[in-house]
């Protein structure tokens, strides 16, 4: 999808997100009204709206605009609940949007592959199902596979690989599933604050996949709370409060605005 | 639609003032997550083969990775359905409902196996989507390969189901000859048929999960009007109904692939049990439900994923 002309020009937009609204449903939670009766006359009320019928909105992101260019890695943060990871899955075109749109070049993938995962395989079925998950062929898999299992080192305290993953540790299991994740290639890549997990060395290895990664990748957003691997990463910082976009431009800027709003 | 790519970062950008829609055409790119066309759709659906194929066998192996027998559960389960079956109506009421014993338990033991695949289908289909919002929300796949992916678990479920009746129909006397040979279309057309209704029920269980606890009592009431445990035209013979009663009791899908079922495997269970035209009416299910389905779901596409 990226050819090589595409590449040369310098500002080559790949993402433009135009007043982009993210709304999530959900149903049941009205305060103090869970009865099923309650439940009941809500559900027959004709002609009511959401609100009435126990349906509660949630307006994640709100009217948020920017534009990615090739080569750029941006980096999203914001207080819990501001609506960052959301707006990766908007781009990413898993989230349908309310109003407004997302343009891309390609399909931009986010680095995660736990829901596809099953506990009650080997973890060798699952670098498999993993891996035909995220789109790779049986082929690339089989090629993969050796690199995949090293890079998470399951295998170094013993025959890991053919146990179910119900029997790993937490640390084991989330380095398996970085590994599955990491080894694909993408063209806009997302990351989610998936920079801390397994134990240092584990966490060295995988700083280091992720630059790799960034290099063949055209655009990088990263989700991550924590402020010093933004700035190593990301020369452009999107601030996001409230789902509204309070902020966006150089990562020194940005970033010396948020920590004085969250009195760092 | 792409002029070269103006490089010069200081002088102000061509691009300034255009508006993100025209900037976006200008430069090629699609609105992400929008709904590929049907053919497209096609394509990409027939690209994830190897995934839908190992998503429905891992679902069916973890079912059971925790017992001690592990997939000997397979088999066993279907096993110890039929002889609960076998000890209830067999020994216990020493009914044959006038097909004699050696028809009546494999018929029996037939119409159970087939329903249950539709109707495990069924309940799979409607928590494709939303018993499976993760996965959704974190990769890109047509969403399509789970309703089919369910269905085809459900398929090889069955696939051990039907070891369990060929040794029961040769226990009372049906051995295998060329009408065996049927049951490979058979399981074709309902396969087809399953994965259609699988794909309806979900769309309809993304919009409203609520249907996951009312399906049961549906599927409950469409097991008693199939004929599961007696004959339809045997149960009707006494009782003065117009004959279109009868006709669409036994058109029904379910009724029509168990029926042509039995026709296959057991020896005492003619043509004359038959509807008229029943391999035309089995064909017509399979094609209308399992393309007008895709068609169903692909037209929501978009929209899966949606909290």
């Amino acid at each position: 999808m990226a050819d090589p002309e595409k590449k040369a020009g310098a500002h080559v937009p790949t993402v433009i997100a135009d007043e982009l609204h993210i709304v999530y449903r959900v149903n049941g939670t009205r305060a103090g009204k869970g009865s099923a009766t309650a439940a009941l006359s809500r559900m027959l009320k004709r002609g009511s709206d959401d609100a009435e019928r126990g349906v509660r909105k949630v307006h994640a992101v709100r009217g948020v605009s920017f534009t990615a260019y090739r080569g750029e890695a941006i980096g999203l943060i914001g207080s819990n609940g501001s609506g960052k990871s959301t707006l990766l899955r908007a781009i990413a075109g898993l989230l349908p949007a309310e109003k407004g749109k997302v343009y891309t070049d390609g399909q931009p993938s986010l680095l995660g592959v736990n829901a596809a995962l099953m506990n009650d395989l080997t973890g060798e079925r699952n670098v498999i199902l993993g891996g035909l998950a995220m789109g790779m062929s049986r082929e690339q898999i089989k090629e993969r596979y050796q690199d995949i299992v090293d890079f998470s080192g399951i295998n170094e305290k013993g025959d890991f690989i053919t146990l179910p993953m119900r029997t790993y540790s937490s640390g084991m299991a989330a380095r398996l599933r970085f590994s599955i994740a990491a080894a694909k290639d993408h063209d806009v890549l997302m990351i989610d604050e998936a920079l801390a997990t397994g134990d240092r060395k584990f966490q060295k290895r995988s700083e280091e996949r992720i630059r790799e990664l960034r290099k063949e990748a055209g655009t990088v957003f990263l989700v991550s709370h924590n402020n010093k691997s933004i700035r190593d990463t990301c020369d452009r910082v999107l601030w996001l409060e409230r789902g509204e976009l309070r902020m966006d431009g150089p990562t020194a800027e940005v970033l010396k605005e948020y920590e004085k709003f969250t009195g760092k | 639609m792409h002029d070269g790519g103006v490089a010069v970062t200081a002088a102000p950008s061509p691009d300034d003032g255009l508006a993100p829609a025209e900037l976006a055409a200008k430069y090629g790119l699609s609105v992400s997550g929008a709904r590929p066309g049907l053919s497209e759709y096609v394509r990409q659906l027939w690209g994830r083969r190897h995934f839908i194929l190992a998503f429905s066998q891992a679902k069916l192996t973890a079912q059971y990775s925790q017992a001690k027998l592990g997939q000997v559960w397979q088999v066993a389960t279907p096993l110890l359905n039929a002889a609960v079956y076998y000890f209830i109506f067999g020994k216990l009421l020493g009914t044959d409902r006038g097909m004699g014993r050696n028809v009546f338990i494999p018929f029996l033991v037939t119409g159970v196996f087939v329903f249950t695949f539709t109707q495990s289908s069924v309940m799979a289909g409607v928590r494709a989507i939303s018993g499976n919002l993760g996965l959704v929300r974190a990769l890109h796949f047509p969403r399509a390969s789970l309703p089919v992916s369910f269905a085809l678990q459900q398929l090889q479920q069955l696939l051990f189901s039907m070891i369990v009746l060929f040794v029961i129909a040769v226990a009372f006397g049906s051995y295998p000859g060329p009408a065996w040979l049927l049951i490979v279309p058979i399981l074709a057309l309902q396969f087809l048929f399953n994965t259609g209704i699988a794909m309806i029920m979900a769309r309809a269980g993304a919009k409203t999960p609520d249907l996951a606890q009312l399906m049961p009592f549906v599927m409950r009431t469409w097991m008693y009007m199939s004929g599961v445990m007696f004959s339809i035209p045997t149960m009707l013979a006494d009782k003065h109904w117009p004959a279109w009663v009868m006709n669409v009791l036994q058109w029904n899908p379910a009724a029509v692939y168990m029926d042509l079922m039995r026709f296959a495997l057991i020896d005492g269970y003619g043509q004359e049990n038959l509807p008229h035209h029943v391999w035309a009416i089995a064909l017509g299910w399979a094609v209308v439900v399992a393309v007008g389905g895709f068609i169903y779901f692909w037209k929501s596409e978009e929209r899966y994923g949606r909290g």
